[in-house]
Protein backbone atom coordinates (compact mmCIF):
# COMPACT_ATOMS: atom_id res chain seq x y z
CA UNK A 1 0.00 0.00 0.00
CA UNK A 2 0.88 3.56 -0.40
CA UNK A 3 1.80 3.24 3.50
CA UNK A 4 3.68 0.88 2.82
CA UNK A 5 1.41 -2.03 4.39
CA UNK A 6 0.18 -4.89 2.65
CA UNK A 7 -2.91 -6.23 2.11
CA UNK A 8 -3.98 -9.72 1.26
CA UNK A 9 -6.79 -10.38 -0.49
CA UNK A 10 -8.27 -13.98 -1.98
CA UNK A 11 -8.06 -13.93 -5.88
CA UNK A 12 -9.39 -16.43 -7.69
CA UNK A 13 -8.68 -17.72 -11.17
CA UNK A 14 -9.84 -15.24 -14.19
CA UNK A 15 -10.38 -12.66 -11.83
CA UNK A 16 -9.35 -8.69 -13.05
CA UNK A 17 -6.89 -7.16 -10.49
CA UNK A 18 -8.10 -4.05 -10.78
CA UNK A 19 -11.23 -4.68 -10.27
CA UNK A 20 -10.89 -6.88 -7.28
CA UNK A 21 -8.54 -4.74 -5.55
CA UNK A 22 -11.27 -2.19 -6.35
CA UNK A 23 -14.07 -4.42 -4.58
CA UNK A 24 -12.09 -5.49 -1.43
CA UNK A 25 -12.02 -1.04 -1.33
CA UNK A 26 -7.74 -0.99 -1.59
CA UNK A 27 -6.96 2.70 -1.49
CA UNK A 28 -4.79 3.66 -4.13
CA UNK A 29 -5.89 1.89 -7.29
CA UNK A 30 -7.94 4.99 -8.72
CA UNK A 31 -9.15 3.46 -12.21
CA UNK A 32 -10.97 6.39 -13.03
CA UNK A 33 -11.51 4.82 -16.05
CA UNK A 34 -13.36 1.32 -15.03
CA UNK A 35 -11.19 -0.74 -16.77
CA UNK A 36 -11.11 0.85 -20.14
CA UNK A 37 -7.41 1.19 -20.61
CA UNK A 38 -7.87 4.62 -20.71
CA UNK A 39 -6.52 6.60 -18.12
CA UNK A 40 -3.11 4.88 -16.49
CA UNK A 41 -4.67 5.44 -12.93
CA UNK A 42 -5.01 1.81 -11.85
CA UNK A 43 -1.18 1.13 -11.94
CA UNK A 44 0.60 -1.11 -9.98
CA UNK A 45 4.48 -2.41 -9.73
CA UNK A 46 3.78 -6.10 -10.15
CA UNK A 47 6.38 -8.22 -7.39
CA UNK A 48 9.52 -9.51 -9.17
CA UNK A 49 7.82 -13.19 -8.19
CA UNK A 50 4.68 -12.53 -9.57
CA UNK A 51 5.69 -10.83 -12.78
CA UNK A 52 6.17 -14.09 -15.03
CA UNK A 53 2.93 -14.91 -14.51
CA UNK A 54 1.32 -12.59 -16.10
CA UNK A 55 1.47 -12.41 -20.40
CA UNK A 56 3.66 -9.53 -21.46
CA UNK A 57 2.30 -6.08 -21.67
CA UNK A 58 -0.56 -5.72 -24.35
CA UNK A 59 -0.14 -2.95 -26.90
CA UNK A 60 -2.27 -0.69 -26.09
CA UNK A 61 -1.64 -0.82 -22.28
CA UNK A 62 1.61 -0.32 -23.60
CA UNK A 63 0.90 3.22 -24.76
CA UNK A 64 -0.99 3.92 -21.44
CA UNK A 65 1.95 3.25 -19.68
CA UNK A 66 3.64 6.18 -20.65
CA UNK A 67 0.73 8.12 -19.23
CA UNK A 68 1.51 7.16 -15.42
CA UNK A 69 1.71 9.70 -13.06
CA UNK A 70 4.61 8.20 -10.58
CA UNK A 71 7.71 7.12 -12.84
CA UNK A 72 7.20 3.41 -14.74
CA UNK A 73 9.57 0.65 -14.16
CA UNK A 74 9.94 -2.43 -15.87
CA UNK A 75 7.59 -3.91 -13.32
CA UNK A 76 4.81 -1.21 -14.07
CA UNK A 77 1.40 -3.10 -15.79
CA UNK A 78 -2.41 -1.69 -15.61
CA UNK A 79 -3.87 -3.57 -13.19
CA UNK A 80 -7.30 -3.65 -15.03
CA UNK A 81 -5.00 -5.14 -17.92
CA UNK A 82 -4.19 -8.30 -15.31
CA UNK A 83 -6.18 -11.51 -15.31
CA UNK A 84 -5.51 -14.15 -12.64
CA UNK A 85 -3.97 -17.32 -14.26
CA UNK A 86 -5.12 -20.68 -13.79
CA UNK A 87 -3.13 -21.78 -10.86
CA UNK A 88 -1.92 -18.73 -9.11
CA UNK A 89 -3.18 -18.43 -5.60
CA UNK A 90 -1.11 -15.32 -4.77
CA UNK A 91 -0.20 -12.50 -6.64
CA UNK A 92 1.96 -9.35 -5.14
CA UNK A 93 1.57 -5.54 -5.97
CA UNK A 94 2.92 -2.82 -4.56
CA UNK A 95 0.81 -0.07 -5.43
CA UNK A 96 2.70 3.68 -6.42
CA UNK A 97 2.31 6.65 -4.48
CA UNK A 98 0.52 8.67 -6.89
CA UNK A 99 -2.33 7.65 -9.96
CA UNK A 100 -3.54 11.36 -10.57
CA UNK B 1 -41.46 -0.57 -46.46
CA UNK B 2 -37.99 -0.12 -46.18
CA UNK B 3 -36.08 -3.24 -45.10
CA UNK B 4 -35.51 -1.88 -41.47
CA UNK B 5 -39.06 -1.53 -40.37
CA UNK B 6 -40.12 -4.97 -42.36
CA UNK B 7 -36.92 -6.92 -40.36
CA UNK B 8 -38.09 -5.04 -37.29
CA UNK B 9 -41.77 -6.18 -37.54
CA UNK B 10 -40.58 -9.88 -38.32
CA UNK B 11 -38.10 -9.78 -35.24
CA UNK B 12 -41.49 -9.29 -32.87
CA UNK B 13 -42.90 -12.57 -32.02
CA UNK B 14 -39.00 -13.93 -30.30
CA UNK B 15 -40.09 -15.74 -26.74
CA UNK B 16 -38.18 -15.28 -23.69
CA UNK B 17 -36.58 -17.88 -22.01
CA UNK B 18 -39.00 -19.70 -19.65
CA UNK B 19 -39.32 -17.87 -16.01
CA UNK B 20 -37.58 -15.02 -16.87
CA UNK B 21 -39.95 -12.00 -15.83
CA UNK B 22 -41.73 -9.86 -19.27
CA UNK B 23 -42.19 -6.31 -19.18
CA UNK B 24 -44.29 -4.27 -21.70
CA UNK B 25 -42.04 -1.19 -21.07
CA UNK B 26 -41.13 0.82 -23.82
CA UNK B 27 -37.90 2.46 -23.15
CA UNK B 28 -37.99 4.90 -25.88
CA UNK B 29 -41.66 6.49 -25.06
CA UNK B 30 -41.86 9.74 -24.52
CA UNK B 31 -42.62 9.33 -21.00
CA UNK B 32 -40.07 7.27 -20.48
CA UNK B 33 -37.30 9.81 -21.61
CA UNK B 34 -38.88 12.48 -19.30
CA UNK B 35 -37.93 10.90 -16.10
CA UNK B 36 -36.51 7.20 -16.81
CA UNK B 37 -35.57 6.48 -13.11
CA UNK B 38 -38.51 5.70 -11.86
CA UNK B 39 -39.24 2.99 -14.59
CA UNK B 40 -35.67 1.97 -14.23
CA UNK B 41 -36.17 0.72 -10.53
CA UNK B 42 -39.70 -1.19 -12.05
CA UNK B 43 -36.94 -3.13 -14.20
CA UNK B 44 -34.79 -3.67 -12.03
CA UNK B 45 -36.64 -4.99 -9.20
CA UNK B 46 -38.13 -7.33 -11.68
CA UNK B 47 -35.06 -9.48 -11.91
CA UNK B 48 -31.76 -9.43 -13.24
CA UNK B 49 -32.70 -10.19 -16.74
CA UNK B 50 -36.10 -9.16 -18.14
CA UNK B 51 -37.48 -9.87 -21.24
CA UNK B 52 -38.91 -6.88 -23.22
CA UNK B 53 -41.86 -7.73 -25.65
CA UNK B 54 -42.39 -4.79 -27.14
CA UNK B 55 -38.96 -5.47 -28.97
CA UNK B 56 -38.23 -9.06 -28.24
CA UNK B 57 -35.19 -8.43 -26.69
CA UNK B 58 -33.46 -9.15 -23.25
CA UNK B 59 -32.45 -6.58 -21.26
CA UNK B 60 -30.45 -5.65 -17.73
CA UNK B 61 -30.87 -2.90 -15.96
CA UNK B 62 -28.68 -3.83 -12.36
CA UNK B 63 -24.87 -2.91 -11.96
CA UNK B 64 -23.96 -6.07 -12.02
CA UNK B 65 -25.29 -7.78 -15.16
CA UNK B 66 -24.76 -4.33 -17.14
CA UNK B 67 -20.70 -4.45 -15.50
CA UNK B 68 -20.64 -8.34 -16.80
CA UNK B 69 -22.37 -7.96 -20.29
CA UNK B 70 -19.91 -5.03 -20.72
CA UNK B 71 -17.04 -6.74 -19.45
CA UNK B 72 -17.52 -10.10 -20.78
CA UNK B 73 -17.00 -8.65 -24.76
CA UNK B 74 -16.67 -12.27 -26.35
CA UNK B 75 -19.75 -13.43 -25.07
CA UNK B 76 -21.51 -9.97 -25.37
CA UNK B 77 -20.51 -8.81 -28.80
CA UNK B 78 -20.37 -5.00 -30.56
CA UNK B 79 -20.38 -6.40 -34.32
CA UNK B 80 -24.11 -6.83 -34.52
CA UNK B 81 -24.31 -2.87 -33.69
CA UNK B 82 -25.07 -1.31 -30.57
CA UNK B 83 -28.47 -0.33 -31.43
CA UNK B 84 -31.61 -2.43 -31.41
CA UNK B 85 -31.30 -3.25 -35.61
CA UNK B 86 -28.95 -6.08 -36.10
CA UNK B 87 -26.05 -5.59 -38.39
CA UNK B 88 -25.59 -9.41 -39.15
CA UNK B 89 -29.41 -10.17 -40.11
CA UNK B 90 -30.34 -6.41 -40.91
CA UNK B 91 -29.62 -3.31 -42.83
CA UNK B 92 -27.60 -0.40 -41.21
CA UNK B 93 -28.69 3.09 -41.69
CA UNK B 94 -24.73 3.86 -42.21
CA UNK B 95 -22.02 1.71 -42.43
CA UNK B 96 -20.94 0.54 -39.10
CA UNK B 97 -18.65 2.32 -36.95
CA UNK B 98 -15.10 0.86 -37.19
CA UNK B 99 -14.44 0.97 -33.85
CA UNK B 100 -17.39 0.85 -31.82
CA UNK B 101 -19.40 -1.73 -34.06
CA UNK B 102 -16.59 -4.27 -34.77
CA UNK B 103 -14.88 -6.95 -32.32
CA UNK B 104 -11.84 -8.46 -31.50
CA UNK B 105 -9.44 -8.67 -33.53
CA UNK B 106 -10.69 -5.33 -36.15
CA UNK B 107 -11.27 -3.76 -32.88
CA UNK B 108 -7.82 -3.94 -31.18
CA UNK B 109 -6.24 -2.10 -34.14
CA UNK B 110 -8.29 0.98 -34.60
CA UNK B 111 -8.96 1.34 -30.80
CA UNK B 112 -5.28 1.60 -30.50
CA UNK B 113 -4.92 4.57 -32.78
CA UNK B 114 -7.73 5.88 -30.51
CA UNK B 115 -6.25 5.40 -27.35
CA UNK B 116 -2.86 7.05 -28.59
CA UNK B 117 -4.70 10.15 -29.75
CA UNK B 118 -7.07 10.36 -26.84
CA UNK B 119 -4.40 9.70 -23.80
CA UNK B 120 -4.20 11.47 -21.19
CA UNK B 121 -0.54 12.52 -21.52
CA UNK B 122 -1.61 13.73 -25.23
CA UNK B 123 -4.62 15.72 -23.68
CA UNK B 124 -1.99 17.24 -21.48
CA UNK B 125 -1.10 19.73 -24.21
CA UNK B 126 -4.41 20.31 -24.49
CA UNK B 127 -5.16 21.67 -20.94
CA UNK B 128 -4.28 25.47 -21.39
CA UNK B 129 -6.04 26.70 -24.14
CA UNK B 130 -9.17 24.93 -22.91
CA UNK B 131 -8.49 26.78 -19.56
CA UNK B 132 -8.43 29.75 -21.72
CA UNK B 133 -11.48 29.21 -23.72
CA UNK B 134 -13.45 28.17 -20.28
CA UNK B 135 -12.62 31.97 -19.12
CA UNK B 136 -13.77 33.56 -21.90
CA UNK B 137 -17.06 31.75 -21.78
CA UNK B 138 -17.54 32.09 -17.93
CA UNK B 139 -17.14 36.09 -18.64
CA UNK B 140 -19.61 36.31 -21.12
CA UNK B 141 -22.14 33.94 -18.88
CA UNK B 142 -21.77 36.59 -16.16
CA UNK B 143 -22.07 39.78 -18.79
CA UNK B 144 -25.01 38.19 -19.86
CA UNK B 145 -26.37 37.23 -16.44
CA UNK B 146 -29.57 35.49 -17.44
CA UNK B 147 -28.69 32.91 -20.22
CA UNK B 148 -29.58 29.32 -21.53
CA UNK B 149 -27.67 27.43 -19.89
CA UNK B 150 -27.54 24.74 -23.18
CA UNK B 151 -27.09 27.26 -25.71
CA UNK B 152 -24.97 29.65 -24.15
CA UNK B 153 -22.71 26.99 -21.48
CA UNK B 154 -23.24 23.36 -22.38
CA UNK B 155 -23.29 23.43 -26.47
CA UNK B 156 -20.90 26.77 -26.67
CA UNK B 157 -17.43 24.81 -25.11
CA UNK B 158 -17.29 21.77 -26.79
CA UNK B 159 -18.28 23.18 -30.29
CA UNK B 160 -15.45 25.45 -29.91
CA UNK B 161 -12.88 23.66 -27.91
CA UNK B 162 -13.52 19.75 -29.64
CA UNK B 163 -14.46 20.53 -32.41
CA UNK B 164 -10.99 23.31 -32.49
CA UNK B 165 -9.23 20.00 -31.33
CA UNK B 166 -10.32 17.56 -33.91
CA UNK B 167 -9.54 20.24 -36.60
CA UNK B 168 -12.74 20.61 -38.28
CA UNK B 169 -13.60 24.12 -39.84
CA UNK B 170 -15.35 26.89 -37.49
CA UNK B 171 -18.15 27.17 -40.42
CA UNK B 172 -20.71 25.28 -40.11
CA UNK B 173 -20.50 23.39 -36.94
CA UNK B 174 -23.84 23.46 -36.01
CA UNK B 175 -24.18 20.88 -38.41
CA UNK B 176 -22.59 18.75 -35.80
CA UNK B 177 -25.09 18.45 -33.83
CA UNK B 178 -28.04 16.91 -35.52
CA UNK B 179 -25.57 14.37 -36.54
CA UNK B 180 -25.22 13.26 -33.48
CA UNK B 181 -28.85 13.15 -32.53
CA UNK B 182 -29.04 11.04 -35.40
CA UNK B 183 -26.45 8.63 -34.75
CA UNK B 184 -27.80 8.44 -31.10
CA UNK B 185 -31.28 8.30 -31.83
CA UNK B 186 -30.65 5.41 -34.68
CA UNK B 187 -29.49 3.32 -31.41
CA UNK B 188 -33.25 2.58 -30.42
CA UNK B 189 -36.20 1.33 -32.87
CA UNK B 190 -37.08 2.92 -36.33
CA UNK B 191 -40.06 5.04 -34.36
CA UNK B 192 -41.19 8.45 -35.49
CA UNK B 193 -38.08 10.42 -33.58
CA UNK B 194 -35.64 8.37 -35.90
CA UNK B 195 -37.42 8.92 -38.84
CA UNK B 196 -38.18 12.85 -38.02
CA UNK B 197 -34.25 13.14 -37.68
CA UNK B 198 -33.42 10.98 -40.53
CA UNK B 199 -35.30 13.62 -42.76
CA UNK B 200 -33.79 16.51 -41.56
CA UNK B 201 -30.02 15.53 -41.66
CA UNK B 202 -29.45 15.98 -45.63
CA UNK B 203 -26.99 19.04 -45.17
CA UNK B 204 -25.27 18.06 -42.35
CA UNK B 205 -24.32 14.91 -43.91
CA UNK B 206 -22.64 16.59 -46.61
CA UNK B 207 -20.96 18.86 -44.51
CA UNK B 208 -19.93 15.55 -41.99
CA UNK B 209 -18.56 13.92 -44.95
CA UNK B 210 -16.26 17.43 -45.80
CA UNK B 211 -14.92 18.14 -42.66
CA UNK B 212 -14.12 14.64 -42.27
CA UNK B 213 -11.56 15.43 -45.87
CA UNK B 214 -7.63 14.94 -44.75
CA UNK B 215 -7.44 18.70 -47.12
CA UNK B 216 -10.13 19.98 -44.89
CA UNK B 217 -8.85 19.51 -41.49
CA UNK B 218 -6.28 21.38 -39.83
CA UNK B 219 -2.23 20.36 -39.88
CA UNK B 220 -2.30 19.69 -36.01
CA UNK B 221 -5.55 18.20 -35.04
CA UNK B 222 -7.08 14.60 -34.18
CA UNK B 223 -8.12 14.67 -37.43
CA UNK B 224 -4.53 14.96 -38.85
CA UNK B 225 -3.34 12.29 -36.56
CA UNK B 226 -5.77 10.03 -37.66
CA UNK B 227 -4.43 10.40 -41.16
CA UNK B 228 -0.95 10.29 -39.78
CA UNK B 229 -1.91 6.71 -38.39
CA UNK B 230 -2.90 6.38 -42.25
CA UNK B 231 0.41 7.22 -43.48
CA UNK B 232 2.24 5.02 -41.15
CA UNK B 233 -0.10 2.39 -42.06
CA UNK B 234 -1.88 1.33 -39.29
CA UNK B 235 -5.08 2.19 -41.17
CA UNK B 236 -6.35 2.89 -44.11
CA UNK B 237 -6.82 6.26 -45.77
CA UNK B 238 -10.59 5.25 -45.94
CA UNK B 239 -10.43 4.49 -42.10
CA UNK B 240 -9.27 7.29 -41.05
CA UNK B 241 -11.86 9.37 -42.45
CA UNK B 242 -13.80 6.95 -40.97
CA UNK B 243 -12.34 7.79 -37.64
CA UNK B 244 -12.91 11.51 -38.23
CA UNK B 245 -16.19 10.86 -38.09
CA UNK B 246 -16.53 8.65 -35.48
CA UNK B 247 -14.59 10.51 -33.24
CA UNK B 248 -17.16 13.80 -34.28
CA UNK B 249 -20.67 12.00 -33.66
CA UNK B 250 -19.53 10.55 -30.49
CA UNK B 251 -17.50 13.04 -28.69
CA UNK B 252 -19.56 16.32 -28.91
CA UNK B 253 -23.51 15.87 -28.28
CA UNK B 254 -22.11 13.85 -25.69
CA UNK B 255 -20.72 16.10 -24.07
CA UNK B 256 -22.55 18.89 -23.93
CA UNK B 257 -25.65 16.90 -22.82
CA UNK B 258 -23.19 15.97 -19.95
CA UNK B 259 -22.61 19.41 -19.27
CA UNK B 260 -26.16 20.55 -19.68
CA UNK B 261 -27.18 17.72 -17.15
CA UNK B 262 -24.42 18.84 -14.36
CA UNK B 263 -25.94 22.30 -14.86
CA UNK B 264 -29.63 20.90 -14.39
CA UNK B 265 -28.24 18.84 -11.28
CA UNK B 266 -26.18 21.49 -9.49
CA UNK B 267 -28.59 23.98 -10.16
CA UNK B 268 -31.61 21.73 -8.88
CA UNK B 269 -29.32 20.84 -5.68
CA UNK B 270 -27.73 24.53 -4.21
CA UNK B 271 -26.70 23.02 -1.24
CA UNK B 272 -24.19 20.47 -3.90
CA UNK B 273 -23.20 23.50 -6.15
CA UNK B 274 -22.39 25.44 -3.01
CA UNK B 275 -20.11 22.26 -1.88
CA UNK B 276 -18.39 22.85 -5.33
CA UNK B 277 -18.53 26.91 -5.58
CA UNK B 278 -16.44 26.45 -2.19
CA UNK B 279 -13.93 24.19 -3.42
CA UNK B 280 -13.54 24.28 -7.08
CA UNK B 281 -10.66 21.77 -7.18
CA UNK B 282 -13.65 19.46 -6.52
CA UNK B 283 -14.46 20.11 -10.01
CA UNK B 284 -13.24 16.35 -11.50
CA UNK B 285 -15.55 14.51 -8.67
CA UNK B 286 -18.62 16.57 -9.17
CA UNK B 287 -18.43 16.07 -12.66
CA UNK B 288 -18.12 12.06 -11.90
CA UNK B 289 -20.77 11.71 -9.74
CA UNK B 290 -23.11 13.87 -12.45
CA UNK B 291 -21.97 11.02 -14.64
CA UNK B 292 -23.30 8.26 -12.19
CA UNK B 293 -26.67 10.56 -11.30
CA UNK B 294 -27.95 11.32 -15.17
CA UNK B 295 -25.26 9.88 -17.36
CA UNK B 296 -25.76 10.81 -20.68
CA UNK B 297 -25.76 7.61 -22.73
CA UNK B 298 -28.74 5.38 -20.75
CA UNK B 299 -28.33 2.78 -22.75
CA UNK B 300 -27.18 0.52 -25.82
CA UNK B 301 -27.06 -3.18 -26.70
CA UNK B 302 -24.95 -6.16 -27.24
CA UNK B 303 -25.37 -9.01 -28.96
CA UNK B 304 -24.61 -12.96 -27.81
CA UNK B 305 -22.32 -14.01 -30.21
CA UNK B 306 -22.73 -17.85 -28.84
CA UNK B 307 -25.44 -19.40 -26.60
CA UNK B 308 -24.59 -17.94 -23.31
CA UNK B 309 -25.83 -17.82 -19.60
CA UNK B 310 -26.67 -14.76 -17.70
CA UNK B 311 -27.45 -14.58 -14.64
CA UNK B 312 -28.65 -17.81 -14.64
CA UNK B 313 -30.96 -17.56 -17.65
CA UNK B 314 -29.82 -19.86 -21.06
CA UNK B 315 -29.48 -17.29 -23.88
CA UNK B 316 -29.39 -17.72 -27.38
CA UNK B 317 -26.86 -16.52 -30.02
CA UNK B 318 -27.56 -13.68 -31.99
CA UNK B 319 -29.68 -12.53 -29.18
CA UNK B 320 -30.29 -8.66 -28.52
CA UNK B 321 -29.71 -7.39 -25.15
CA UNK B 322 -30.33 -3.59 -23.73
CA UNK B 323 -27.90 -2.58 -21.75
CA UNK B 324 -29.17 0.34 -19.44
CA UNK B 325 -26.45 1.83 -17.70
CA UNK B 326 -28.01 4.67 -16.44
CA UNK B 327 -29.96 2.08 -14.40
CA UNK B 328 -26.98 0.46 -13.31
CA UNK B 329 -25.45 3.80 -12.21
CA UNK B 330 -28.88 3.85 -10.07
CA UNK B 331 -28.74 0.47 -8.53
CA UNK B 332 -28.65 0.32 -4.82
CA UNK B 333 -27.37 -3.20 -4.51
CA UNK B 334 -24.31 -1.17 -5.15
CA UNK B 335 -24.84 2.36 -4.49
CA UNK B 336 -25.74 3.80 -1.19
CA UNK B 337 -28.80 6.03 -1.83
CA UNK B 338 -28.49 6.25 -5.38
CA UNK B 339 -31.06 8.48 -6.11
CA UNK B 340 -29.11 11.14 -3.80
CA UNK B 341 -27.25 13.74 -6.17
CA UNK B 342 -23.87 14.12 -3.71
CA UNK B 343 -21.08 15.28 -4.87
CA UNK B 344 -18.71 14.44 -2.06
CA UNK B 345 -19.32 10.43 -2.97
CA UNK B 346 -17.14 8.25 -3.96
CA UNK B 347 -18.85 8.03 -7.88
CA UNK B 348 -15.82 6.11 -9.88
CA UNK B 349 -16.86 2.59 -11.14
CA UNK B 350 -19.85 4.18 -12.76
CA UNK B 351 -20.73 2.99 -15.92
CA UNK B 352 -21.14 6.31 -18.08
CA UNK B 353 -18.70 5.75 -19.97
CA UNK B 354 -19.49 1.49 -19.87
CA UNK B 355 -16.32 -0.33 -19.46
CA UNK B 356 -13.54 -3.08 -20.89
CA UNK B 357 -12.58 -2.82 -24.18
CA UNK B 358 -15.24 -1.07 -25.43
CA UNK B 359 -15.19 1.64 -22.82
CA UNK B 360 -15.65 5.07 -24.17
CA UNK B 361 -12.30 5.92 -25.82
CA UNK B 362 -12.87 10.25 -25.67
CA UNK B 363 -13.66 9.86 -21.77
CA UNK B 364 -10.69 11.21 -20.66
CA UNK B 365 -11.15 14.57 -23.32
CA UNK B 366 -14.95 14.61 -21.87
CA UNK B 367 -13.36 14.64 -18.12
CA UNK B 368 -10.97 17.15 -18.97
CA UNK B 369 -13.45 19.80 -20.77
CA UNK B 370 -15.93 18.88 -17.79
CA UNK B 371 -13.58 19.02 -15.54
CA UNK B 372 -12.07 22.83 -16.19
CA UNK B 373 -15.20 24.44 -17.29
CA UNK B 374 -16.75 23.64 -14.12
CA UNK B 375 -13.74 24.80 -12.18
CA UNK B 376 -13.67 27.59 -13.77
CA UNK B 377 -17.84 27.88 -13.39
CA UNK B 378 -16.92 27.83 -9.37
CA UNK B 379 -14.55 29.86 -9.55
CA UNK B 380 -15.97 32.83 -10.71
CA UNK B 381 -19.89 32.44 -9.75
CA UNK B 382 -21.77 32.86 -6.58
CA UNK B 383 -25.08 31.46 -7.18
CA UNK B 384 -26.68 29.21 -10.31
CA UNK B 385 -30.60 29.97 -10.72
CA UNK B 386 -32.88 27.88 -12.57
CA UNK B 387 -35.29 30.32 -14.20
CA UNK B 388 -37.88 27.47 -14.95
CA UNK B 389 -37.84 23.55 -15.71
CA UNK B 390 -35.24 22.42 -18.24
CA UNK B 391 -36.59 21.16 -21.55
CA UNK B 392 -35.65 17.66 -21.68
CA UNK B 393 -34.44 16.97 -25.82
CA UNK B 394 -35.74 14.02 -26.86
CA UNK B 395 -33.20 11.23 -28.28
CA UNK B 396 -33.45 7.61 -28.28
CA UNK B 397 -30.76 6.89 -26.39
CA UNK B 398 -28.72 9.82 -25.28
CA UNK B 399 -29.99 12.04 -22.45
CA UNK B 400 -29.91 15.88 -22.19
CA UNK B 401 -31.61 19.42 -22.33
CA UNK B 402 -32.75 21.67 -25.13
CA UNK B 403 -33.27 24.42 -23.04
CA UNK B 404 -32.44 25.71 -19.99
CA UNK B 405 -33.25 29.65 -18.52
CA UNK B 406 -30.43 30.32 -16.05
CA UNK B 407 -29.42 33.40 -13.45
CA UNK B 408 -26.19 33.40 -12.66
CA UNK B 409 -24.68 35.83 -10.16
CA UNK B 410 -21.01 36.00 -9.83
CA UNK B 411 -19.06 36.32 -7.07
CA UNK B 412 -18.73 39.78 -5.61
CA UNK B 413 -14.83 40.48 -6.69
CA UNK B 414 -12.04 41.17 -3.18
CA UNK B 415 -10.92 44.19 -3.97
S1 LIG C 1 -8.59 1.43 -15.03
FE1 LIG C 1 -8.10 2.97 -16.45
S2 LIG C 1 -6.36 2.19 -17.40
FE2 LIG C 1 -6.84 0.68 -15.95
Amino acid sequence: MKDGSQSEIEVEPGANVMRTAVDAGLPGIFAECGGACMCATCHVYVDQDSVQAFPPVGEVEEEMLECTVAERLPVSRLSCQLVVPEGVATVVVRVPDAQT
Amino acid sequence: MSVLESTQQAREGGLPAPGVPVSDLDPYSADVLIDPYPYYEMLRELGPVVWLEKYGVYAVARYDQVKQVLSEADKFGSSAGIGLTNFHTEEPWRKPSIILEVDVPDHTRTRKVFTRILSPKALNALRERFEREAEKLVTALIEKGECDAVADFAHAFPIKVFADAVGVPAEGREHLLPYGDMVFNAFGPVNDRFRECLTKLGPSSEWIAHACRRDVLTKDGFGAQLYAAADAGEITEEEAGMLVRTMLSAGLDTTIFTLSNAMASLGRHPDQWAILRDEPSRSRAVLEEVLRYDPTFQSFYRTTTRAVELAGVPIGAEQKILVFIAAGNRDPRHWANPDTFDVRRQATGNVAFGTGIHGCAGQMIARLEGEILLRVLATRVDSLELLGEPEVHFNNTVRGYSRMPMRITPRVAAS
